[in-house]
C-alpha cells in the first residue's frame, strides 16, 4: 500500500464505499477450490466470513510463526521505540503490536521479504558499530542507529515549486526503507488496537443521534448552520 | 461431483424465475410475490440477512487482519460485500491490453449491501441525450413515463434529500438530510465561493423510522457503516428490504449457490426456464417458469443471453440484433484529497453520521460551452473514520510539511513526540470523487471468450471496452475542479495531485467504479436494441432484464435508484400482461 493509497483508507467510514474501490488493491494469494460456500459467523474471531474466507483463515492460523523468536524481540524493541508508553497511552507491545505484525505478514506476504531483511539489516548495522546484535544494545546505542534510520527523505509541491524535506546519511536508506515500514505497520497495529482507538480519540462506533456539529466548535471555526438547513435538516432535541 | 452426472428437473412451474438477487431481482421478487405470483429466485451466493451476518460496530481490533482488504473482500474485512474484483474458479478475460476491472457480488443481495446508498433520480435531459449532443442514443421512454415509480419506491424504501427545483436533478419524496460534518461546513463554504453548488445528498438511508415493505421495523443508529450492510435495516439493501420481505409472502421459493447457466427455450423459441448448477452438492438442475426475469448484473446477465443459444436464437437469445454485450459503459471516476491545517489539533466527538457523505454536488455546468459532453456529480468524504488497517500510514508526508503545534519537525521519527504527531493530524483530511457519465459506445463491449471456461464449465466473458476523449477530458475538468475547490477551503493537495495527460488525470479503469450498464438495451428499433420499452425481449416476449443492462445511457448518476424505478415499473407490466394472458 502505498502513500495515496493509504491516505485514501483514512476516509473509510466518512465516504462513500465507490470512492474507496483502490483503497486497497486485492493480493495474490494461493488458490483454494471449495466446493460449497456457506456463510456463517466465524467463531475464531466473531467476524462474518463466506466459507472460502473461513477455510483461508484456519489456513494462516495453522501455519507456524514466520518470524523466528529473535525476530520478534528486535520488532518487540523497535516497536516500543516507535510506540513508548507516555502520559497519554500504553506501548506498541502493550497493544499487542508485534503480534500483530506477526499475522500480516502471513496475511499480506509482500512484507516478509522486507521485514525479514530489515530486521538482518538491523542486526548487521548493529554488529558493525557495536559488535552485537541490536537486541543485546543498549538503548543508547540502539537509539544511536534509530536516529540514523527514522527520518525519510520527503518532496512536495508548494507554490508550483520542489520542497525537499529530511536528509539521510549515506549508506542508511536501505534502513531508513525498513524503519519507515516498520513504523508504518507500528501504527497502524497500535492505533487500530483498543488502546490506540481510546489515544488517538476515536469516538464514534456506537449507536448515536446524528444532531449536526457540536456549538462551541462551529464557534470554533467560525461556522453557522443556515436556515434553511436548521429547517430541512434532520434534528434531534437536545438532551 | 458425481460420477453419474444427472440433470434433476424440478416439476413445479413457476410464474416466474429471476436470476440474481440484487436491486433489479429483489425489487422483482418483492412486485411479482406480493401479487401472489408463483416465484423462484436464483442466487449465485449464499444466503445474508444483515441482521444476522452484518460486521456492523464490530472494533477494528476484532479482525486480526484490522479491517484489511483480502481478495474475498476487496473493501476490506468489515465489510458486506463477498467476493469482488476476482473470484476463486471465475475467471474473466480481456483483448489485448484493455482493461475492464469486473465486481462480481455473490451472496443474497448482491452488491446492495454494501453499496453508496447514493440514490439520484435521472432527470428528463438523461432520457434524451442524443437529441442534445448527437451521440449515442436516446430512450425509448421519457422521465414521465418513471417518475411514478420513482415516487413509489422513494416511499416503499425510503430516501434523505432536499427538494431543490434543479432542472435535471429531480425533486423526491424525502425524508429530512442530516446536518452537514464539519469538514463538509468547510467543502460547502467554499463550493460558495466559487460557485460551486454543494446541496444535501440525496441517499437512501432512514433518518426517521419506517416499515419494511409487508412490515417490520427499520431504523438507523448513525454509525456511518452502511458499507457492512445493517443489522438494524436502517438503509436500503435488498437482501433485507426486498428479497426476504418477498419470501415472507410464502411466494418465493430462494435457491441459494445456485449458478445459472442458460435460459432454456422450446422449439417455438419462448423461454421454459433456467438451468444451474448447485454450488453444494455440483449437480445439474432446472426449474421452469412462464416468464424469466434476469437480474444477474449488467455483464452476467449479457453473459448468460450469448449462453442461452438454441436453433431459434442461434446468436444468443434476445440477440437477433446483435447488442448483447455491446454499449458497456461505467461511470467515470477520478479523486484527489488534501488535508485542512485549520482542521489540525480537532476537538473530538462523535461525527459518524450516515455511511456516506452529507452533502454532494450534482452537476451544475453546460455541457454546450465545454470540451467535453456529458457530465459528473462529486462526492465528498473526510472528518474522523474508524482507524483501520493503513491508518496513519506515512507519516513523514504529515509531520515533515506541517508543523505540530507551532513546531517544525524531521520527517518520520519515533517515541512520545510520534504519538503527538498522529493525533494531531487525525480528523483533518477531506477527499473528493467525481462520478461522471461516459458515452456508451458500440465499440466497448463484452463477448463469450471462444475458448475459457469458468469451473462449472460455463463460457466466461472477454472484455474489450476503452475510454475516448471525452472522458478524459472531462477527468481533466474534474481535476481542475478539485484542485480549485480545495485551494478555495484551504486545504493542501496530499493525494491525486499529480494526475495529468500521462495517466489520463486519473480515469479511473472501466468497471472500476462499479456501475455496469448498457450490455442488453432497451429501444424501439429491435434491430438495434435487445428489449423493448419495458425491458421485455424483442425476440422472446417472456425474457425480461432489470438490473443495469437495459440502460440505454448512464447519466451522471449512480444507476441504482433507476435499475429499482425500471424494475418496478417492468414487474408491474409483468402482472398486467400475465393477467391479459398476453404471456
Amino acid at each position: 500500500m502505498d502513500r495515496r493509497k493509504s491516505i485514501k483508507t483514512l476516509l473509510i467510514g466518512g465516504v462513500a464505499t465507490t470512492m474507496l474501490a483502490d483503497a486497497c488493491a486485492p493480493r495474490d494469494e494461493k488458490n483454494q477450490e471449495q466446493k460449497t460456500s456457506t456463510a456463517t459467523t466465524s467463531e475464531t474471531t466473531g467476524i462474518n466470513r463466506m466459507k472460502e474466507e473461513q477455510d483461508y483463515m484456519k489456513k494462516l492460523l495453522a501455519e507456524p510463526n514466520f518470524f523466528t523468536p529473535h525476530e520478534m524481540a528486535t520488532i518487540t524493541v523497535l516497536a516500543d521505540i516507535i510506540i513508548p508508553k507516555d502520559q497519554v497511552s500504553g506501548s506498541a507491545s502493550d497493544a499487542k503490536v508485534p503480534e500483530f505484525i506477526e499475522f500480516i505478514v502471513k496475511d499480506m506476504p509482500d512484507h516478509q521479504t522486507p521485514m525479514r531483511g530489515g530486521l538482518r539489516w538491523m542486526d548487521i548495522e548493529s554488529f558493525k558499530r557495536f559488535d552485537k546484535a541490536f537486541t543485546d544494545l543498549t538503548s543508547e546505542q540502539q537509539i544511536q542507529i534509530v536516529d540514523d534510520i527514522a527520518y525519510p527523505e520527503i518532496e512536495y509541491q508548494e507554490n508550483g515549486k520542489t520542497v525537499k524535506r529530511g536528509k539521510v546519511k549515506p549508506g542508511m536508506q536501505q534502513g531508513v526503507a525498513f524503519f519507515s515500514l516498520m513504523r508504518d505497520l507500528t501504527a497502524t497495529g497500535f492505533y487500530t488496537s483498543e488502546i490506540g482507538v481510546k489515544d488517538v480519540g476515536y469516538v464514534g462506533n456506537a449507536p448515536n443521534q446524528w444532531n449536526g456539529v457540536p456549538a462551541d466548535v462551529l464557534k470554533q471555526y467560525n461556522m453557522a448552520y443556515t436556515e434553511k438547513e436548521l429547517k430541512e435538516c434532520l434534528s434531534f432535541d437536545k438532551v | 461431483m458425481g460420477d453419474n452426472l444427472q440433470v434433476k428437473k424440478q416439476p413445479k412451474q413457476y410464474d416466474a424465475i429471476i436470476v440474481g438477487s440484487g436491486a433489479g431481482g429483489g425489487m422483482a421478487a418483492w412486485v411479482l410475490a406480493s401479487a401472489g405470483l408463483k416465484i423462484c429466485v436464483l442466487e449465485a451466493g449464499p444466503m445474508f440477512d444483515p441482521k444476522k451476518d452484518s460486521n456492523q460496530l464490530k472494533n477494528p481490533w476484532e479482525s486480526p487482519r484490522r479491517g484489511a482488504s483480502t481478495k474475498y473482500r476487496p473493501f476490506g474485512d468489515f465489510d458486506g460485500c463477498y467476493w469482488g474484483w476476482e473470484i476463486d474458479g471465475e475467471p474473466y478475460t480481456h483483448v489485448g491490453d484493455t482493461k475492464w476491472e469486473w465486481w462480481r457480488a455473490r451472496m443474497l443481495g448482491g452488491r446492495t449491501n454494501h453499496w453508496g446508498r447514493i440514490s439520484l433520480r435521472f432527470g428528463p435531459r438523461d432520457f434524451k441525450r442524443k437529441s442534445i449532443d448527437g451521440l449515442g442514443e436516446d430512450w425509448p421512454i421519457g422521465y414521465e413515463d418513471i417518475k411514478p415509480y420513482y415516487d413509489k419506491i422513494d416511499k416503499l424504501l425510503g430516501v434523505f434529500g432536499t427538494n431543490e427545483g434543479l432542472p435535471n436533478d429531480p425533486d423526491g419524496i424525502f425524508l429530512p438530510p442530516p446536518k452537514p460534518r464539519l469538514h463538509e461546513l468547510f467543502v460547502k463554504k467554499a463550493g460558495n465561493s466559487i460557485n460551486l453548488p454543494v446541496i444535501p445528498s440525496r441517499l437512501s438511508i432512514l433518518t426517521k423510522p419506517m416499515q419494511l415493505p409487508g412490515g417490520g421495523d427499520r431504523n438507523c443508529i448513525f454509525c456511518a457503516q452502511c458499507g457492512r450492510s445493517c443489522k438494524f435495516y436502517g438503509d436500503f439493501s435488498s437482501s433485507s428490504v426486498l428479497v426476504l420481505p418477498a419470501v415472507r409472502t410464502g411466494n418465493v421459493d430462494l435457491v441459494t449457490n445456485a449458478m445459472a447457466r442458460e435460459v432454456l427455450t422450446n422449439n417455438e423459441g419462448l423461454a421454459t426456464g433456467v438451468s444451474y448448477i448447485n454450488k453444494d452438492d455440483m449437480q445439474e438442475y432446472q426449474v421452469s417458469g412462464r416468464t424469466v426475469v434476469l437480474a444477474a448484473s449488467a455483464c452476467e446477465s449479457a453473459r448468460l443471453l450469448l449462453n442461452s443459444k438454441s436453433s431459434r436464437h442461434p446468436n444468443g437469445l434476445a440477440n437477433s440484433s446483435n447488442v448483447v454485450g455491446k454499449y458497456l459503459h461505467d461511470s467515470t471516476g477520478a479523486d484527489m484529497g488534501g488535508i485542512i491545517p485549520e482542521l489540525f489539533d480537532r476537538k473530538r466527538y462523535n461525527e459518524d453520521g450516515v455511511g456516506g457523505m452529507h452533502v454532494y454536488t450534482p452537476w451544475w455546468l453546460d455541457n454546450k460551452k465545454l470540451d467535453f459532453p456529458r457530465g459528473y456529480h462529486i462526492e465528498y468524504g473526510g472528518g474522523f473514520g474508524m482507524p483501520v488497517y493503513g491508518f496513519n500510514w506515512g507519516v513523514e508526508n504529515l509531520n515533515g510539511r506541517f508543523q505540530v503545534k507551532a513546531k517544525q519537525k524531521q520527517p518520520g521519527g519515533y517515541g512520545a513526540s510520534l504519538k503527538e504527531d498522529y493525533r494531531y493530524f487525525f480528523g483533518a483530511h477531506v477527499g473528493m470523487a467525481g462520478r461522471g457519465e461516459a458515452v456508451a459506445r458500440e465499440d466497448s463491449y463484452c463477448e463469450i471468450d471462444p475458448s475459457v471456461v469458468d469451473k462449472y464449465g460455463i463460457p466466461v466473458l472477454r472484455f474489450n471496452t476503452s475510454y475516448s476523449d471525452y472522458e478524459i477530458k472531462q477527468a481533466k475538468h474534474m481535476k481542475e475542479t478539485f484542485a480549485e475547490l480545495l485551494h478555495a477551503m484551504g486545504a493542501v493537495i496530499t493525494w491525486g495531485g499529480d494526475d495529468g495527460p500521462h495517466n489520463n488525470y486519473g480515469l479511473h479503469n472501466p468497471g472500476n467504479i462499479i456501475h455496469e450498464a448498457g450490455t442488453v438495451r432497451m429501444g424501439s428499433d429491435p434491430k438495434r436494441s435487445a428489449l423493448n420499452k419495458y425491458s421485455q425481449a424483442h425476440d422472446c416476449k417472456n425474457v425480461f432484464c432489470v438490473d443495469g443492462g437495459p440502460f440505454v445511457s448512464q447519466a451522471d448518476k449512480n444507476i441504482t435508484w433507476t435499475i429499482l424505478a425500471l424494475s418496478m415499473r417492468t414487474s408491474e407490466y409483468i402482472v398486467d400482461q400475465m393477467k391479459k394472458r398476453a404471456i
